[in-house]
């Protein structure tokens, strides 16, 4: 079991360490880059490494790397773009000129074990990144920037297209998907050199009739694998939830979900394919618990049936989102935590049945990962 | 020459005191001042080059108006500022 996670907010990086057994064993033991507004963090534990992505606005995006005995933070080049060609003609959906620029960093992932120094990263407006010396430099997967798709790909809940997956396959890190809102899901066999969009039975009921079924137009808000039986995967997209079982090349649309099948997060239990955690929210233009109740939701079949997990959680005026990043399952498939976007963060340890408040009044939490002890 | 000045808060994350640096354009300028600091450059500019979106710069109390090209004259005895806007807060 895990017994450290990080939690990225809109004001810092806090790290949660558990001790002891009384009533709130975890604490916070490291606050980091306090005041600056953290998008996502990466326990890369193969080489012991921190990463955590800033977004400074004014002064863009950074990227920043410690080693986690002594924490001493080192910024690193953050992604950047090949330089726009001057004869270019490529808007955005609102007809302004698309930034190739790293606008946001949006998913941080580790390579296989075969690949010590190997990351990925996702940006907004849509450009998937790769390093092979843990940060130091990046190159842009210019297989995927530069497919003719990929200018078809529409702005989600940001103005601009959000690269915000990416699932290295256990069996073979040359296979990466990625997910993007809205993009759909894309799928390399060869470790980036080539991409085909998958998704067949994804809906999405946001666009003109022709458009529902193909792959390309599914506002994908979340994807998981399942360490232990990698064909099955799960979505949370952004009007359903679907579950996979054939490595994502079909979909099954799951209706049934009790409250709503809208939310941001998923994740898969890392043995049990058909264990899933996701945790809902009214769509979509609310996006706040049903009744002020929070809940998580919970299939351990598949997906044929729901369990609504309460116990722990306020169940009175709580209007807490937890966002795509911000649900996260250990090694050992017992421990969650989340945070959400009202500065909770809450922690089970039996595998969703109960919950323990960790953090009431954090900043707005966009990222919580368990790390590796 | 001209004086270039950045932004206090420019300060906690590069230090960059003001300079006077020979140019004719705010490009010229401000390459001069950043020569060799291309962390510091990343602060101002986007991964094209052009000012970022919540970056002001200002000559002799104008805003530059080419924020892509950054190909507005500057006179010897220009001062420019390279500020933070208060969008983007």
């Amino acid at each position: 079991m895990s017994d450290r996670f990080l939690v990225a907010t809109r004001k810092g990086l806090f790290t949660f360490e558990r001790r002891g057994r009384g009533p709130q064993p975890w604490q916070i033991t490291h606050t980091d880059f306090f005041g600056d507004n953290v998008s996502m963090v990466l326990h890369d534990a193969r080489h012991g490494h921190l990463h955590a992505a800033l977004d400074h606005g004014h002064f863009g995006v950074k990227m920043h790397r410690a080693d986690e005995a002594t924490r001493v933070w080192e910024e690193l080049p953050a992604p950047a773009y090949p330089p726009r060609p001057d004869d270019l003609e490529e808007n955005d959906m609102w007809g302004r000129p698309l930034p190739w620029s790293t606008v946001r960093v949006w998913a941080l992932e580790t390579g296989g074990r075969s690949e010590p120094g190997t990351l990925w990263c996702g940006t907004i407006p849509g450009g998937l990144f790769k390093s092979e010396d843990s940060g130091a430099t990046w190159q842009i997967v210019g297989s995927l920037w530069h497919h003719p798709d990929r200018p078809k790909w529409m702005a989600g809940g940001a103005d601009l297209p959000a690269l915000h997956a990416i699932l290295v396959d256990p069996r073979n890190p040359a296979t990466v998907r990625v997910g993007v809102s809205t993009g759909g899901m894309w799928q390399t066999d060869d470790g980036g050199a080539t991409w085909r969009v998958r998704g067949q039975g994804l809906r999405a009921e946001y666009v003109p009739p022709e458009h529902t079924h193909h792959p390309m137009y599914q506002d994908i808000h979340a994807l998981a694998q399942c360490p232990g039986e990698p064909d099955r995967l799960w979505i949370q997209h952004h009007n359903g939830i679907f579950h996979s079982e054939d490595g994502g090349e079909t979909w099954r649309e799951i209706t049934d979900v009790g409250v709503s099948t809208f939310g941001f997060a998923v994740k898969v239990h890392p043995r049990d394919g058909g264990t899933a955690w996701f945790v809902p929210a009214i769509k979509d233009e609310k996006r706040v618990p049903a009744d002020g109740r929070f809940v998580v939701t919970r299939t351990r079949d598949g997906g044929r049936t729901f369990d609504t997990l309460t116990r722990g959680l306020p169940q009175q005026h709580a209007y807490d989102l937890v966002y795509r990043h911000a649900l996260d399952i250990d090694g050992s498939g017992e421990r969650l935590v989340m945070g959400s976007t009202t500065g909770g963060v809450w922690v089970s340890e039996d595998g969703g049945d109960s919950w323990l408040e960790a953090a009431g009044r954090l900043p707005p939490v966009y990222c919580v990962r368990f790390m590796a002890n | 020459m001209p004086k270039i000045v950045f932004a206090p808060a420019l300060q906690r994350h590069v230090a960059l005191p003001p300079v006077v640096v020979d140019g004719a354009t705010v490009r010229d300028v401000l390459d001069a001042a950043l020569n060799g600091n291309d962390r510091a450059r990343r602060y101002i500019l986007d991964d094209q080059a052009a000012l970022r979106k919540h970056m002001l710069i200002f000559v002799d109390g104008a805003r530059v108006a080419d924020r892509r090209g950054l190909s507005d004259p500057v006179q010897p005895t220009s001062e420019i500022y390279v500020l933070q806007s208060l969008s983007g807060g």
